[in-house]
């Protein structure tokens, strides 16, 4: 299975990545239907999920500034959300370190939960992979995910307004992000951590500018790293 | 609705400090390694913050007026239970969809 060519990595990625068409794809439309309905126009639309391609930060965002949050709460929470992206970075640095300087800054870019989800899993799985080697996976998985993120925006952007009421859509983002929550309460940090961020931000539901939520999510993250301290539960 | 200004202030700082974090340590830092309070905290960012996030949605959903919703509630529920057995995001939501479509029908 592992022929040593820079090909065959490439396509590896692209099949383990491709099954997860079905969660992204979903999820761009529904971000370019919601920002639809938000008033935002189609520039616009497209111009978040490419600078941005990151769907529960684009919807935070969007569903704060809709609430009429101020801008600094509406940036720091929604970068909160994004604030793994640096711990995938963090983590890819001694898989791609090497790369040429222009290589990283374009696979920076690319990283998201697919990309490193699965490639952090298989550069464990291969430590005799080289960096070529190790790279190509990367772009394997990143090409059947981000590409369709951009498509798939649109598509949502243009039937956008036309989805009528019944279809309550203004539930879609809570479903959305409980089913991606949900797997993620692997370990008893990580559903402290989530409790915690849905009692505290209930409590604190009264402070103006929705503060409520950084305070719950401050909190939250707080408690999940202790517990992992306490506990020390070695992590992925 | 949403300011043109703010919009694109958001669109614009979301983009550029996501990008500056997945740049940060791979383009930046290089190999050297982090604290490890800083890499355990990053760890729990995404599960402390979108719970808070989605909390008084269900409970107070804007599209009732702030009203407990028991369609709505019901979709939440499942969504989570779903969630946890299956660990399949695609699956939860399908089931949560179809909860929320059943309890909104039975509503009228």
């Amino acid at each position: 299975m592992t022929r040593q060519t820079t090909k065959s990595p490439f396509w590896m990625g692209c099949r383990d990545a491709a099954p997860f068409l079905l969660v992204v794809g979903p999820f761009a439309v529904l971000f370019g239907v919601v920002a639809t309905e938000a008033g935002l126009n189609l520039l616009e639309t497209m111009t978040f999920s490419v600078l941005v391609i990151a769907g529960a930060a684009q919807l935070t965002g969007l569903q704060l500034m809709v609430d009429q949050a101020p801008v600094l709460v509406v940036l720091a929470s929604a970068l909160a959300v994004n604030l793994r992206m640096a711990m995938y970075s963090a983590s890819l640095t001694p898989h791609l370190g090497g790369a040429p300087l222009w290589t990283r800054a374009l696979a920076a870019y690319f990283i998201v939960d697919q990309s490193y989800g699965l490639s952090i899993l298989k550069f464990e799985q291969n430590p005799g992979w080289d960096l070529r080697q190790k790279l190509a996976y990367f772009w394997g998985t990143v090409a059947p995910v981000c590409p369709f993120w951009y498509v798939f925006t649109m598509v949502g952007a243009l039937i956008g307004t036309s989805i009528p009421e019944s279809f309550a859509l203004d539930f879609a983002l809570p479903i959305c992000f409980l089913a991606i929550i949900t797997p993620m309460l692997r370990t008893r940090a990580h559903l402290s951590a989530a409790l915690v961020s849905i009692v505290l931000s209930l409590l604190f539901a009264w402070l103006p500018y929705n503060l409520g939520l950084l305070v719950a999510g401050l909190a939250g993250m707080m408690t999940g790293a202790e517990i992992e301290r306490r506990t020390e539960v070695t992590h992925d | 609705m949403i300011d043109q200004t703010t919009l694109w202030t958001v669109i614009i700082g979301i983009g550029l400090g996501s990008y500056l974090f997945r740049f940060g340590f791979i383009g930046i830092i290089g190999n050297r390694p982090l604290p490890p309070w800083i890499l355990r905290h990053l760890r729990y960012t995404a599960v402390a913050v979108l719970p808070g996030l989605v909390a008084p949605l269900v409970l107070w959903p804007p599209a009732t007026g702030g009203e407990l919703d028991a369609p709505r509630l019901a979709a939440a529920v499942v969504t989570v239970g779903v969630g946890i057995t299956t660990r399949n995001p695609l699956i939860a939501i399908i089931f949560g969809a179809c909860t929320l479509y059943a309890g909104l029908y039975l509503a009228g």
